[in-house]
């Protein structure tokens, strides 16, 4: 068979923050540049960022610098990062923003001008550059705008099946599909960077998109990289519970950072009873010490509404399975009792539109029904953090893809910034691999056309089930086993039950033809789901300790044993059901100068 | 529970027409979840486009009951009793069913000339909230591309869009002109290629933008005015050449490269 | 669908979805535009009899009143009843004042952009309403002569702003009651609230907000034109609402004038 055919020097998987700023970094170093996405240009999943970036720019506290970022960002990891990337982003993130406002970003200013920073959980000053609360918008856009002011080729609504060796086992390029007409297109490239963001759509209650399927974890994997950390999810204390339709849609952490407070039932603030001792010395006590904070972070100490994101999370399920939640199965956030109606709209004007047209909740007025939702895997690509590469020659992966930089658990804003820093790095790194020489041959076509056969078999099979049955099943098979809290049981009967949705997936039945088949793509998502559940489901079930986002019923502590490695994962065979091996695999030993940083902050 | 009757358009470029579904409707529904439901019952095949269901990408616009909506923010229970008719984006060629090719957008979008801003002191830009203010409103947009849709100069008139940017794009040179570390001059350009005065104000931009911004009052109609500024007021005019201020035009954005 | 840098070309002629109707609306988008068109024809009626009538414009001396109706101020016509005369009349007009006064006001609200929104949709049917087909087969908008002619509408607003100080004026004349001193009659009362509507009208367009401020790039430099803007912005976002009003009101004044000079109604003194 023949394909569409295009050639590259650097190819990126997926639009999102990092896939642009990749970009931009490629064609700055003058290299044919392809951009391939499973939407439109400026829909990924960037958009949905609401609170800010974080970066240590000091604009609002002058006392912050690299070095507090680096400590907030390990503690928030619960030391299980990959500290050079937690270095790197610490250091570079100031100078990345910066960049953004010569491309067209408009920030929120400071009276005198400079870019304005807003408090978030897990941060010890103001650090997060915003626009109000879309500042992920603001990203999308300013990457986009530069992308296409460069003249760069974007392939719109291709969806990537797989990546490509030559015949030494480097990526040589990967197949894909158009949404809109069905047929298949071949890119060869010298160098391919994956930017395809997170896996949170095998969940039922998520913030991702449908495009949240994991694809480039499974890809990446499935081409011979390694997949680490792959249990840590983090399921973002504050989501939509009602109504039902947009159960798990995010409200943002600004909201707590603005001021907003979490209730029980009772009306009570119950995050002073749940403050762990490793945040103990610098939380606050009382309400009135934690109500002083927010003017003057001198004053008090910081809120417990403010302790990363995981510690919430496990808070308000508590309460909840305590029988002091909301109606609908959640707890409340006010922020209607704390700030003026006029505040409240200035700064949170999305969240105020979101609850007064989806749930008709005045937000100025009524406190909002809150509750965990899956948001980000922490967990991603085992990378080398100066230039992104992965095990497989050609391969480089950036943002929520990669893993290794947020640790067990990720700090509010750390991800935009994550990926402006590690999208530049990914695009010099691949420039850096073509300049070396050493770059991948022919594609080999029986790799394509074994992956063409693979997605057209859904439409060969007499009968079969519908792909919408197996994904709504997934999504509750995995919330219900393999959610926040987690027990051994549950992870092991998950394993079960995931070997018996790969033989689902097997007997798969589309119907109606190639063209913008929802159905049909739904079927192409579905063994990279599979192949990343099952890659939790198995660290699940390993990492016997609670630590950042994987918390266990059975082993409630962290074991400081575990906290020495992570879990990576790779195949045998690179296909979506190939057995996965699992090793430890040891964290990088830090220099003795930012082990000194963190043994300060104890 | 309730049950809704949908007539959804199902068809490509060869041809359609309206397909009933009767369907199960929960509170606080929106159109998309019926959608949804429709696609994971009777018809896996229904194309519709679709990415964050919180009206924050602007992926799922189509016309409800004739107007253009985003359906993941069209509650079922704001829509008249009745059967609910669900009908693509009419300015744009189809794909199939719900979804159209909106590849006029992103054409508009290479033809916009980058900001070029001078270059960055120590520590960042100096700019104000006061003059980043107008800027953001415009860039809350989430390109759902209904102001496009709606716009008659193309909806109804094919030929236009030959020599028409359209209100997104008229939102983006505003933000533009408006910037506070731009260094161009684009009203030439706006006037002529990008055709502003096909635009007669007629707001229906306005009246659909689900983000709200207000696109004829404080994008289309100040631009309007900066042209006049530029072309058609003779004491303006005049004051130039008494002052002799020239600023740069697009055109010269074209050859330098953007930062 | 891709885009690519050599790609800046919009391909005409796809095929559109959905049924080729008019309009999918099902809710009565065609009241707004009615409204609109009999409101707009109703007031040009009601103008145009009222110039052509060239009496009852004044009330003077012999009821001790001051009161002119703003559609013959100021009275330029070589024969205007005595005390209605401006400083100064143009020799040999002998035609309603109204014919020479009115051109300037209605050019004003004939290039403002919110009538034309109006009137596009109302009487133009370019588009009746949202999302309802064009009556039109070919449409160049504002492009050509003599609609280009809107691109002015800046000189008609300075021009509305010589009548607003005119019509003030009026109205503090209106204080005067011949013979009996000052004082304040429903008279007065009329003109003020005519003039005040007016010059909201006039501060909320468009092209006042963008010479008053919105035409600067940096506020922080131009701090007053800024604090103009501000203030401006609010009323802007109203221009509709004063258009209608001060359009409707400027024709009921005319009325009252017209009834108490043709003696039909006694001002009621107030004070």
């Amino acid at each position: 068979m023949t394909y569409e055919h295009h050639e590259y020097d650097v190819l990126i998987i997926g639009a999102g923050g990092a896939g642009l700023r990749a970009a931009i970094e490629a064609k700055q170093r003058g290299l044919r540049v392809g951009i391939v996405t499973k939407s439109l240009l400026g829909k990924a999943h960037t958009v949905m960022a609401e609170g800010g970036m974080a970066a240590a720019m000091g604009n609002v506290y002058p006392e912050d610098n690299w070095m507090v970022h680096f400590r907030d960002t390990m503690r928030g990891g619960k030391y299980l990062n990959n500290y050079r990337m937690a270095e790197l982003h610490a250091k570079e993130s100031p100078t990345r923003v910066y960049e953004l406002e010569q491309w067209g970003a408009l920030f929120d200013r400071t009276k005198d001008g400079k870019i304005l920073q807003r408090d978030f959980g897990g941060h010890r000053y103001a650090r997060l550059a915003h626009v109000g609360d879309r500042t992920g918008l603001e990203l999308i856009r300013t990457l986009q705008q530069k992308v296409v002011s460069m003249g760069t080729d974007v392939f719109m609504e291709h969806k990537v099946l797989k990546l490509v060796h030559d015949a030494n086992g480097k990526v040589a390029g990967c197949v894909a599909y158009s949404r809109p007409t069905g047929e298949f297109v071949t890119f060869a490239a010298k160098a391919i960077i994956l930017a395809t963001g997170g896996a949170g759509k095998s969940w039922k209650f998520t913030s991702n998109s449908w495009e949240g399927t994991g694809d480039g974890h499974a890809m990446a994997l499935w081409a011979g990289a390694k997949l680490i950390d792959m249990e840590c999810i983090q399921f973002h204390p504050t989501g939509m519970v009602w109504p039902l339709s947009v159960r798990g849609l995010l409200v943002t952490e600004g909201v707590r950072g603005d001021g907003g407070v979490l209730r029980n039932s009772e009306g009570r603030r119950f995050m002073f009873d749940y403050v762990t001792p490793m945040f103990r010395a610098e939380t606050a006590e009382t309400e009135e010490e934690a109500d002083k904070w927010y003017d003057d972070h001198s004053a008090g100490r910081r809120p417990p509404e403010l302790l990363p994101r995981d510690e919430v999370a496990r808070a308000i399920n508590a309460e909840v399975k305590a029988g002091r939640g909301s109606p609908h199965g959640g707890v409340y956030l006010d922020i209607a009792t704390r700030r003026t109606p006029e505040f409240i709209r200035r700064r949170l004007p999305s969240m105020y539109h979101q609850f007064m047209e989806l749930a008709g909740v005045d937000i100025t007025t009524e406190p909002m029904e809150i509750g965990p939702t899956c948001h980000y895997i922490m967990g991603g690509v085992q990378v080398v953090a100066d230039d992104a590469a992965t095990a497989v020659a050609g391969l480089f992966a950036a943002g929520e893809v990669a893993g290794g930089m947020h640790g067990a658990n990720r700090l509010g804003g750390n991800s935009l910034s994550d990926l402006i820093v590690f999208g530049k790095r990914a695009g010099e790194g691949a420039a850096d691999y073509i300049a070396a020489g050493e770059v991948a041959g022919d594609m080999d076509m029986s790799e394509v056309e074994a992956a063409v056969a693979e997605a057209l078999a859904p439409f060969e099979r007499e009968e079969g089930e519908n792909p919408y049955d197996i994904q709504r099943d997934l999504q509750e098979m995995m919330q219900a086993n393999v959610g926040i809290i987690r027990t051994q049981s549950e992870l092991d009967y998950a394993l079960e039950q995931l070997e018996s949705f790969s033989e689902r997936v097997r007997h798969i039945k589309v119907k109606g033809g190639r063209a913008y088949n929802p159905g049909w793509n739904l079927a192409t998502d579905l063994p990279a789901m599979l192949t990343v559940c099952r890659a939790v489901a198995i660290g699940a079930g390993l990492r016997k300790e609670s630590r950042g986002g994987h918390t266990r019923e059975d082993f409630p502590a962290a074991d400081a044993e575990y906290g020495k490695f992570n879990f990576a994962h790779s195949t045998n065979g690179g296909n979506w059901d190939s057995e996965i091996v699992t090793e430890r695999s040891p964290l990088l030993e830090m220099p003795e100068e930012l082990k000194a940083l963190l043994e300060e902050a104890k | 529970m309730a049950e809704v009757t949908m007539r959804v358009w199902r068809g490509d470029a060869s041809g359609g027409d309206f397909e009933s579904y009767t369907v199960a409707q929960n509170e606080g529904e929106v159109v998309l979840d019926i959608i949804h439901r429709i696609q994971a019952t009777e018809a896996p095949d229904l194309a519709c486009r679709w990415n964050c269901k919180a009206g924050k990408c602007g992926s799922c616009a189509a016309e409800i009951n004739g107007k253009p909506r985003l359906m993941c923010m069209t509650r079922m229970d704001q829509l008249p009793e009745g059967p609910v008719t669900v009908t693509p984006m009419k300015t744009f060629p189809i794909i199939r069913d719900l979804v159209t090719d909106v590849s006029f957008n992103f054409v508009q979008a290479e033809k916009v000339p980058a900001l070029l801003p001078p270059p960055m002191p120590e520590g960042g830009y100096v700019m104000f909230q006061e003059d980043v203010q107008r800027g953001q409103e415009f860039r809350k947009c989430i390109e759902c591309f209904m102001c496009q849709d709606v716009c008659h100069v193309i909806r109804d008139h094919e030929e236009n869009k030959t020599n028409y940017a359209g209100p997104r794009f008229f939102i983006r040179y505003a933000e533009l002109e408006m910037h506070p570390l731009d260094t161009n001059d684009r009203r030439d350009l706006v006037r002529e290629a990008m055709g502003l005065g096909y635009c007669n104000i007629t707001k229906c931009c306005t009246e659909v933008c689900p983000e709200h911004i207000k696109i004829t009052d404080n994008a289309i109609i100040p631009l309007k005015e900066r042209v006049v500024d530029a072309h058609y007021d003779p004491i303006a005019w005049l004051g130039r050449k008494i002052r002799r201020r020239t600023k740069r035009s697009a055109d010269d954005a074209a050859v330098q490269p953007a930062p | 669908m891709s885009t690519t840098a050599t790609s800046t070309k919009v391909v005409l002629g796809g095929t559109r979805g959905g049924p080729d109707v008019e309009t999918l609306r099902t809710d009565r988008w065609w009241i707004q535009p009615m409204v609109t068109a009999s409101i707009l024809t109703a007031f040009i009626i009601y103008a145009t009899w009222a110039a052509f009538q060239n009496r009852y414009y004044y009330v003077g001396a012999n009821v001790h009143r001051d009161l002119i109706s703003p559609f013959d101020s100021p009275c330029v016509a070589s024969d205007c009843v005595s005390g209605s005369k401006a400083g100064f009349f143009l020799n040999g007009w002998t035609l309603a004042p109204a014919l020479l006064i009115l051109p300037f006001p209605l050019a004003f609200r004939f290039t403002c952009y919110y009538y034309r929104r109006s009137y596009y949709r109302a009487f133009w049917w370019s588009p009746p309403a949202c999302a309802v087909a064009d009556a039109h087969g070919s449409y160049s908008g504002e492009t050509r002569f003599p609609l280009l002619v809107q691109n002015l509408h800046r000189y008609a607003f300075y021009a509305g702003l010589v009548f607003n100080v005119l019509l003030t004026y009026d109205a503090i004349r209106a204080l005067r009651q011949p013979g009996l001193g000052w004082g304040v009659t429903v008279g007065t009362i009329v003109l003020f609230i005519n003039a005040a509507l007016l010059w909201l009208y006039s501060l909320s367009c468009h092209a006042c907000r963008h010479l008053c401020g919105g035409g600067v790039k940096s506020f922080k430099a131009h701090p007053i034109r800024y604090r103009f803007w501000k203030f401006l912005t609010p009323l802007n976002a109203k221009h509709m609402n004063f258009a209608w009003a001060s359009l409707i009101f400027v024709a009921l004044t005319d009325v009252y004038v017209r009834l108490v000079a043709s003696g039909a109604l006694t001002d009621y003194k107030l004070f």
